[in-house]
């Protein structure tokens, strides 16, 4: 699964000489300096760097919450407009909405986005429920369907809004720090789920995280960026066999890729002029 | 459950402590009727005058009623428009503040000049007076929206009126029934007002006529019916706040399983 034969795959989201900048005039801030990147179908790339470099933006122009100050974003072959794409999306903060149930929480992308959507009152009780009741059993919160948020803990929240991000069978996933706010073990137990979500579908993932161990375990290419205002620094292939395991983690290899990542980034947040306060 | 209960209890002897203190006071101190009637006796008048009452009842609760419903209509429709377009919000604020500034009892006679006495003035004054809390309200709940809420269905390419149907308006739930609340006890204000100052019906108007002929115990049974009426409808309003909007307003019952 080397960059080699990624390379013969379409690509799924291509950024070229596409920049962000905030404000105009002498206030104006840039957050991400013009960048090139590709990315595969079916390709799962980390982004990592230091705090505040922009790798969040990358996500929001990817899925539209952002509108690229030069260059263009290419998604699933097309630029990105105002048209629904099916992609899956988790953010840090699970933001499940209050009043509705888990399981009609994780049913929001169906109620939204075609062809789901004009079947959503027919299946709402039904195959699509099953379905995101199978969803639910997969991530270990079988029972849960039927509780409201707030009674389910952080751990538990991050398992539905993975479920929420994927019940759309989306062929694009972006995850931004989704497993930030958890703790070792769950976060781990989190990875392995993912890893085998993304096995048995491939779809094309583009995870934003602060956890080198993470990007390590889970991606197939990392990506590093500089800080503020952001651009791609380092980009290498990740070969180690999949499925990955938690050991593998401690292995000489993966400890020396995290160790050459975590360099990076520490020279990366030098070499920046405001890297004192981050 | 039992805390509930207590409360209850709780508040109940308040209005039976406050009921004995007010008859106590009358006995002790000799006060005289025309000034301020015991309980007991207002509630003998309000038996006594029950069937004639009735009518005027009904009348009060219809205007009432249907200048609510009217009026949150209204202010549900505009606060819509206020609380999605920042536009609109910054625009028609100080128009809304400035309507709603207005005394309504100096409105009443324009209604009259314009409708003639009635019903109509009643209606029209419970709907100008019930409408603002709603607007506000509406409009707070939809500007206050965590945009993160909005980016979840903005990230999956749902369409302005989507996210206003999936996350503003549940979303502003909680403060639609809060002002709802209030806006049915200001309709009832508005509506008697109206009525004691151009109607030949309602409580407003039995009211008026009983202090004119110095029948202060029916003043004070109108009153009473009032207040109790007043009560039912806040009540009736929050049991449907509390199904509607039980997610808000938990407490006692969240247990993390």
């Amino acid at each position: 699964m080397g960059a080699a034969g990624a390379q013969r795959r379409p690509t799924a989201i291509e950024l070229s000489a596409t920049s962000v900048t905030f404000g105009r005039g002498p206030t104006a801030t840039p957050a991400l300096a013009e960048t090139n990147l590709s990315i595969p179908d079916g390709e799962f790339l980390a982004l990592v760097g230091p705090s505040g470099c922009g790798k969040s933006t990358i996500l929001k122009l990817v899925s539209n919450l952002l509108r690229p100050t030069t260059g263009v974003v290419i998604v699933g072959g097309r630029e990105v407009a105002a048209k629904a794409l099916r992609i899956g999306m988790a953010f840090q903060n699970p933001t499940m909405l209050p009043w509705l149930t888990i399981e009609r929480n994780i049913m929001l992308p169906l109620k939204i986005v075609e062809p789901f959507r004009s079947e959503y009152r027919q299946k709402r009780t039904g195959e699509f429920r099953d379905k995101a009741h199978a969803l639910l059993a997969q991530v270990g919160l079988k029972d849960f369907g039927n509780k409201y948020p707030w009674q389910l803990s952080g751990g538990m929240l991050q398992r539905a809004n993975l479920c929420r991000a994927l019940i759309h069978e989306p062929r694009m996933l972006l995850l931004d720090e989704p497993f930030g706010a958890l703790d070792q073990f769950t976060k781990e137990e989190l990875w392995s789920i993912l890893q085998s979500l993304w096995l048995q579908h491939k779809p094309t993932v583009l995870l934003v995280t602060h956890d080198l161990r993470e990007a390590g375990f889970l991606a197939s290419r990392i990506c590093v960026m500089s800080a503020r205002p952001g651009r791609i620094l380092d980009d290498r292939p990740v070969d180690f066999p999949r499925p990955r395991t938690i050991p593998m983690t401690f292995e000489p290899d993966f400890v020396a890729l995290n160790q050459r990542l975590r360099e990076l980034i520490v020279n990366a947040r030098s070499s920046a002029p405001e890297a004192q306060e981050a | 459950m039992s805390v509930g209960l207590r409360q209850k209890l709780w508040s109940f002897g308040l209005i039976v402590v406050f009921f004995v203190g007010w008859q106590l006071f009358c006995a002790m101190s000799g006060v005289s009727d025309l000034v301020l009637p015991r309980p007991t006796e207002i509630i003998a008048t309000l038996i006594a005058r029950f069937p004639i009452l009735w009518p005027h009842i009904l009348q009060t609760l219809g205007t009432t009623m249907a200048g609510f419903v009217l009026g949150v209509g209204l202010g549900v429709v505009l606060g819509a428009v206020i609380g999605v377009s920042k536009v609109a919000y910054d625009t028609a604020y100080p128009l809304l503040v400035g309507f709603s500034s207005i005394p309504k009892v100096a409105v009443v006679p324009i209604f009259v000049l314009w409708f003639g006495s009635g019903s109509v003035p009643a209606i029209l004054t419970a709907l100008s007076i019930c409408f603002f809390p709603i607007v506000v309200n509406i409009a707070t709940g939809l500007a206050t929206t965590e945009p993160e809420l909005e980016d979840v269905l903005k990230a999956l390419g749902a369409s302005k009126m989507d996210i206003l149907w999936n996350v503003g308006l549940p979303r502003t739930m909680p403060f639609f029934f809060a002002s709802l609340k209030v806006a049915v006890s200001y309709a009832f204000v508005g509506a008697v007002l109206a009525e004691t100052v151009a109607s030949n019906r309602g409580i407003g108007n039995v009211m008026m006529s009983a202090s004119s002929n110095f029948n202060v115990p029916l003043v004070f049974a109108c009153l009473f019916i009032l207040a109790i009426l007043g009560v039912a409808l806040y009540v009736i309003f929050s049991l449907i706040e509390a199904r509607v909007t039980g997610w808000a307003t938990r407490k006692n019952d969240l247990v993390a399983t």
